[in-house]
């Protein structure tokens, strides 16, 4: 990435922030370099968006620190607004206007003269496809499209970091392609993305990923690299993987058995990670006669990471 | 003032859009002042009267005629009997009994004095005080005449009137000024100006930002570098626009369709409105960075309005509102802006006359403005 330049577009450190006595961001750190596909993932409410608007400047951090493009959030964010986009979670775009007119609205909050909005409005329609749909009211677009215009006006003013808060929730899967090859377009061409997610495969496209559990983040870095976590294949233990007919019925006489220490049902297959001890012809000897199985040693998906990581944490706050 | 040239632009697209803004704004506010600029009238008449006349003579039908006479008192039933009486006050089908004793005409005869029970519904403490004093006022007049006739045959009366009759010593002249026909409209109809224009102009703005706020788009805004000043009075500016064309014609309306004349200066009347109209609109701001939901708007905006039409002296005058609660008609601009209105079209009132209520209505307007500035921000919770 040596046409870039080098040097982090975010830098998170030690960030908190309380709703009154509920901790929803606590002791967050971590940095995204430039042009970087950051994936932010972790369960509903454990403080994905807060830590976002945080970044975005439009809620005051309760401690920490964070900087965004080298200016900090709770001093400079409006040095930060001018330099970023944001995508919300839900559509946030007015609904009453057509597709021109909200590219027209951002292209002029954002101080753009008329000559560059209208050039920045024919690159962003053939980015984004958007040309046919211009006069279009934008309320009557689809849910993918939507999100395109959102995307179209989080860019009007070629921000340098963007963020999207769950830019793919309630979209089909060819929308959601689509819009995640744009976004490799954008990364490309040295825009730094934070995109936060509930899809396994979205995160595994990502240059990196952190995972929020209840406020803290448990782990971060590229993907691959956290499968590698001790932490979640501990060590004298094996993943298999278990493909079986009726894999469903055998699921709770695997769970019971001795030295299987979690079993997940993943349609025909079933993903176990079990003491090294118990051997993979024991496992076949446990099933009910007869029945066909095939089974071997695999390494863990990053849904098994972010289960076992979020198991651990959970079981290490209840002691 | 970054960002002022987009949001307004903006704000006219969603007006036109929104064609049931227009509806509101324009077509709402003539249709309440033609109704209620008719229906509201605070002038009592024609109080529903029974008459019981146990003595039936000469003497007590000429005080039941002189009852009649008046237009406040109607006599709609005539009873028999006392138990009828009685049932035509209890059903309330008469606010107003008048019971004539059988010994009236005897007793006057005599030259002693006779007794006129008059009952009185006080459910309504208004129509009552206006029947006890209109009924008093049948009794003194008749009294009167009955001692001047007996004042004429003296040698020395104790007044003279212009052709040498005996007369009332005192005569009061009064004369209404202003509005001489006492027609309630006259009072009504510039007030209701105020009133209307208030409630248009504090529900389009509180309602314009609330309803950025619930669909999220206001947080989009605020992650941009648009100013906070550029922001508000983008909002502002459009509904002020809206709201001033809104008085040209609801002034219009008063002056052809209800005959209302604008006896002062029409410039300051308009200048004068349009600094009410930025409180107005100020307090639909201030409204707004209270309100989540534009549910919560419309329950704040209630909590103003009834104030507003209470102890602004729209229809109570405020000279009797109890000095503890008299303060809040201080802090209402609407307070200022009908003694503004009332004094400009009724009095033809200039700068000098109105200047405490110019005062208090700009000093309104500032503290308005500063608070829904101060309070406004670019920050989520």
């Amino acid at each position: 990435m040596s046409e870039h330049p080098a040097g982090d577009a975010i830098v998170v450190d030690r960030l908190r922030r309380a709703f009154g006595k509920l901790l929803a961001v606590d002791d967050v750190s971590f940095r995204v370099p430039r042009a970087a596909i950051f994936g932010f993932l972790g369960p509903n409410g454990s403080g994905k968006s807060t830590v976002i608007r945080m970044l975005c400047g439009v809620l005051r951090p309760s401690g920490g620190s964070a900087t965004v493009i080298g200016h900090d959030v709770a001093r400079e964010s409006e040095q930060i607004k001018e330099h970023i986009g944001y995508m919300s979670q839900r559509f946030s775009l007015y609904a009453d206007l057509t597709v021109a007119e909200n590219l027209d609205f951002y292209g002029r909050i954002y101080g753009l003269s008329r000559q560059r909005i209208a050039e920045r409005k024919v690159e962003l329609f053939r980015l984004t496809g958007l040309e046919d749909r211009a006069n279009q009211i934008s309320g009557t677009l689809s849910g993918g499209w939507k999100q395109r215009l959102a995307l179209a006006c989080a860019m009007i003013h070629e921000p340098d970091v963007l963020f999207l808060d769950e830019p793919t929730a309630g979209i089909d899967p060819v929308a959601r392609r689509d819009l995640w090859d744009l976004l490799f377009v954008l990364s490309g061409r040295g825009v730094t993305l934070f995109v936060t997610t509930h899809y396994m495969d979205e995160a595994e496209r990502c240059t990196q990923v952190g995972y929020i559990y209840l406020g803290r983040l448990i782990a971060e870095g590229h993907p691959d690299d956290l499968k590698q976590l001790p932490a979640v294949t501990p060590p004298g233990t094996v993943r298999y993987e278990l493909e079986c007919r009726g894999a469903a019925e055998v699921l709770q006489q695997l769970k019971t058995l001795d030295g299987v220490r979690d079993a997940t049902l993943f349609g025909e297959r079933i993903h176990l990670l079990a003491t090294a001890e118990l051997s993979s012809s024991a496992i076949l000897a446990a099933l009910p006669e007869r029945r066909e199985a095939e089974i071997r040693p695999m390494g863990p998906s990053l849904e098994d990471v972010f289960v076992t990581l979020s198991r651990a944490e959970a079981a290490r706050r209840q002691a | 003032m970054r960002g002022f040239g987009a949001i307004f632009l903006k704000e006219l697209t969603h007006v036109r859009r929104e064609r049931s803004t227009l509806l509101f704004a324009f077509l709402i506010p003539v249709l309440q002042l033609s109704i209620f600029g008719y229906a509201i009238d605070i002038k009592i008449e024609h109080i529903s009267t029974v008459v019981l006349d146990l003595d039936g003579r000469e003497q007590s039908r000429r005080l039941i005629e002189a009852f009649a006479n008046t237009r406040t008192l109607r006599i709609t039933q005539t009873a028999a009997s006392d138990a009828e009486f009685d049932r035509a006050m209890s059903s309330g089908r008469a606010k107003v009994g008048v019971r004539i004793p059988p010994d009236y005409s005897e007793r006057r005869l005599r030259g002693e004095q006779a007794h006129v029970q008059v009952l009185i519904d006080g459910s309504n403490s208004n129509v009552a005080t206006v029947a006890l004093s209109t009924a008093n006022m049948v009794g003194m007049n008749q009294s009167l005449r009955e001692i001047r006739q007996s004042e004429d045959r003296r040698s020395a009366p104790t007044a003279r009137g212009d052709t040498g009759q005996s007369a009332l010593p005192i005569e009061i002249r009064g004369r209404m000024l202003y509005n001489p026909d006492l027609l309630s409209a006259r009072f009504f109809v510039p007030a209701l100006v105020g009133i209307i224009l208030q409630n248009v102009t504090i529900f389009l703005t509180s309602f314009s930002i609330v309803r950025e706020r619930e669909h999220g788009t206001l947080e989009q805004l605020f992650v941009t570098p648009v100013s906070r000043a550029g922001l508000m009075l983008g909002k502002l500016a459009p509904y002020t626009i809206m709201g001033f064309l809104e008085t040209l014609i609801i002034l219009l309306v008063m002056v052809f369709v209800f005959g209302v004349p604008i006896q002062g200066n029409l410039i300051l009347l308009l200048g004068l409105s349009l600094l009410f109209l930025l409180a107005a609109l100020g307090l639909g701001l201030l409204i707004s960075t209270a309100a989540q939901t534009q549910l919560q708007a419309i329950q704040i905006t209630f909590i103003i309005l009834l104030p507003s039409i209470l102890l602004s002296g729209f229809v109570f005058p405020r000279e009797t509102i109890p000095p503890a609660i008299a303060w809040i008609s201080y802090v209402i601009p609407v307070t200022y802006f009908l003694e503004i209105l009332r004094g400009i079209i009724l009095r033809g009132a200039d700068v000098r006359d109105l200047l405490p209520h110019i005062v208090g209505l700009s000093a309104c307007c500032v503290i308005i403005l500063s608070l829904s500035i101060l309070r406004f921000r670019k920050q989520l919770a």
